[in-house]
């Protein structure tokens, strides 16, 4: 291909900026006292230290996976920072108490926190570095009786509930990096949605990595009971840096019966520059457990991180239970992403749908692995995987693992999977009708994506279609 | 002035010369019919005036209103009003024959100068536009030529042609895959089409569509070199005598 899709790599990463403010943090290194500090700055009860210090015994005899296809350098976890907090004198009672620089800081990114400005009818939680800066619209919340607010708030406040659900659905030693995560995890969301009742608006988290050679370990539980519903999404970015950082994030989704949660993500961490220096490692389970007629839905739209390990799953426990997984990966100068998802059939009749768009750029690698798991009992279920790459360029990669077991006989399981590639003569049709070389990108990329934006709440739609325009800009020339 | 100026025209693709000095001139509200036998360079031409990166203009002149045509990106050269209808035109999944027209239409009126239409009247115009290849609004919601018949394809070029407005207006081989009620729909659009300040270069290997929509001149085009040019008289000449007759066995297979 000529020169034209070659440059798509020289784009700007526009939240590259450093917050200055005065930080809190453990020093660098993991052991044992560093665990015990974390939860003691967080004022944690026994339970908690206790779940935490096991989960760290676990984690020192577990080894790092090796299994996904990327490639980078040793991550040194005893030169990371497990904790870093802006300094503030007490915890927060209310936004006006959020130090401005904060507020500032997030007004760049275009979440504005003060109520009157957010967007209509979005709850968001905004955490930096490791702890919770804010959470807008919990009034109206509570009159709903849903409780939105940080993770730990939620261990102060409503310990009983966190206690109950906490690890149940991904246990303190599913992996290495929810072992990590489990024994420092700093803070995170926490959302519950009592029995029946739907939550009035869009809850949203933005997440935020700013101090150097910090790792981000937030936890994210979701807990629906029978027959309410709740859409959730999660934003985030991190300043350019020259080093890469960590990110080991657990997110853990309970739908009780009848229960609906929609999750979707709008990952757009650093990436790190054109030689593939600096950038996030995003190393993240998620994970949802779905009971009788339970329904949880996975989007996410990922265009950050340097390198990317994450299969948003669900446990489709329950009978007639329904699992979605709808994902836009894309990966563009030297970024890697191993993705995917897991759809493990336990109740009869569950159904799950997986939808992922995969696109290609500049020298990215993009692999999308998956497993579809059909249990003994689970008859009559059936799973449509749809896997669909594209392209752009001639020095990237796209790979497709599908793993499929199915141990009845009465479950139907489809698997389409195709790889295209942007081709001269496409763009060359589209400026031939007036659209210049990034516009013609952006319309052939949109359309390929289409699937999946129309799943995302309104306004994230429109969000994920420009972040996507701006990930790839410059990849042709 | 004409509207078109064709001045010895050179290109090649892979290094190897395809277009061996053409010269050409098209003046407003006229119709020319470029023939010749396959190879010849006819869809090369077209391909060269819409801009397509992968031919290589190495002399020659080519003018639109007294503007450098060579020296416009592809793009721009749709601004300036010319239209290239495709042989084979790209399919471009989960996007809508709307949605791509209307970006189409604002990229051209932003060029120039004038403000975008919006959705809504965009509707409007595309209603009155669909009737010139005979199609209902249904066909706006599907992808762009995604899943279209050949025929199809074809119509759905004519209806861009009709919604732009160009100045001048390429066929490349529009009448090929297509019966005969397809192309009565699509010779029909393009006569409709037909401006008294706009001019249309129909590239074809047969005569066929000729008789639809009658050219004011014919070239015929072999090795390179248009080798004959007259009136549309030429083109019922060639149906019956082959292009053998112009260009004898050797040079039928250059290039």
């Amino acid at each position: 291909m000529s020169s034209s899709v070659e440059q798509l790599v020289n784009r700007e990463y526009k939240y590259g900026f450093i917050t200055d403010i005065e930080a809190e943090s453990a020093p660098p290194g993991l052991s044992e006292e560093t665990v015990r500090f974390i939860s003691a700055k967080k004022q944690e009860p026994e339970w908690l230290l206790e779940w935490r210090l096991k989960a760290y015994r676990r984690w020192l005899e577990m080894t790092e996976p090796h299994w996904p296809n990327v490639t980078y350098t040793p991550v040194d976890y005893q030169a990371i920072t497990y904790y870093s907090a802006p300094k503030t004198a007490k915890p927060l009672g209310s936004l006006d108490e959020v130090d401005p620089k904060l507020l500032e800081t997030y007004e760049k990114l275009g979440i504005p926190l003060s109520e009157q400005k957010l967007l209509a009818g979005v709850a968001v939680d905004a955490i930096f570095d490791s702890v919770s800066v804010g959470t807008t619209f919990k009034e109206t919340l509570a009159k709903a009786g849903v409780i939105f607010c940080s993770f730990g708030e939620a261990v102060r406040e409503h310990p009983e509930l966190v206690r109950k659900y906490l690890g149940s659905v991904v246990p303190a030693n599913d992996n290495f990096f929810a072992a990590l995560n489990s024994a420092v995890f700093s803070d995170g969301s926490f959302v519950f949605v009592p029995k029946g009742v739907q939550c009035p608006m869009e809850l949203s988290t933005y997440f935020r990595i700013n101090a150097a050679n910090t790792g981000q370990f937030e936890r994210t539980l979701i807990v629906a009971e029978e027959g309410a519903s709740v859409s959730y999404l999660e934003g985030c970015t991190a300043p350019k840096r020259d080093e890469n950082q960590l990110h080991a994030a657990v997110v853990e989704l309970v739908a009780l019966d009848d229960a609906r949660i929609k999750y979707s993500t709008v990952q757009n961490w650093y990436a790190g520059d054109d030689e593939g220096k600096g950038g996030i490692y995003n190393f993240v389970t998620k994970r949802g457990k779905a009971a009788h007629r339970a329904k949880i839905s996975w989007t996410q739209v990922e265009t950050g991180s340097a390198i990317t390990w994450k299969y948003p799953s669900v446990i489709l426990q329950g009978d007639d239970s329904v699992g979605e997984f709808y994902s836009v990966a894309v990966t563009n100068g030297r970024q890697q992403a191993d993705t995917g998802t897991k759809m493990i059939h336990l109740g009869r009749n569950s159904r799950s749908t997986i939808v992922s768009k995969g696109i290609s750029a500049g020298q990215g690698q993009n692999s999308y692995r998956g497993l579809v798991q059909i249990m003994p009992n689970a008859e009559g279920s059936r799973n449509y995987t749809q896997c669909d790459s594209m392209l752009i360029g001639n020095r990237c990669g796209a790979h497709t693992f599908p793993y499929i077991d199915v141990r009845n006989s009465t479950s139907d399981v489809e698997h389409e999977a195709s790889t295209s590639k942007i081709g001269e003569d496409q763009i060359f049709y589209c400026k031939a009708r007036g659209l210049n070389t990034e516009h013609a990108i952006s319309v052939i990329v949109n359309g390929f994506c289409k699937e999946v934006f129309r799943e995302l709440p309104m306004e994230f739609a429109v969000e994920a279609q420009k972040l996507l325009g701006v990930s790839l800009e410059g990849s042709v020339g | 002035m004409s509207l078109l100026q064709i001045t010895d025209l050179h290109a090649a693709v892979d290094e190897v010369e395809i277009l061996k000095g053409i010269s050409l001139t098209v003046n407003p509200g006229e119709v020319h019919a470029i023939m010749g036998p396959n190879g010849s360079g006819k869809s090369t031409l077209a391909q060269v005036l819409a801009g397509h990166p992968s031919y290589e203009v190495t002399g020659g002149s080519v003018t639109l209103d007294g503007e450098d045509l060579l020296e416009m990106e592809a793009e721009e050269r749709a601004w300036a009003g010319v239209f290239l209808a495709f042989q084979y035109p790209v399919e471009i999944p989960g996007v809508t024959n709307a949605y791509f027209l209307r970006q189409a239409y604002n990229e051209i009126r932003k060029a120039r100068g004038l403000d975008e239409i919006d959705p809504i009247d965009f509707i409007d115009l595309l209603e009155e536009k669909l009737k010139v290849v005979e199609w209902g609004p249904e066909i706006m919601e599907r992808a762009v030529n995604f899943g279209f018949s050949g025929g199809e394809k074809k119509r759905n070029e004519i209806l861009q042609m009709a919604v732009l407005e160009p100045k001048l207006a390429i066929l490349d081989e529009t009448d090929s895959g297509l019966d005969i009620d397809a192309l009565r729909i699509v010779a029909n659009g393009v006569n409709r089409l037909r401006r008294p300040d706009s001019a249309t270069i129909v590239v074809t290997h047969y005569q066929r569509l000729l008789n639809f929509i009658v050219p004011d001149y014919v070239h015929v085009l072999a090795g390179g070199r248009i080798i004959r040019s007259g009136g549309k008289e030429l083109a019922l000449e060639l149906e019956e005598k082959g292009y053998e007759w112009l260009t004898g066995p050797e040079a039928a297979v250059a290039s």
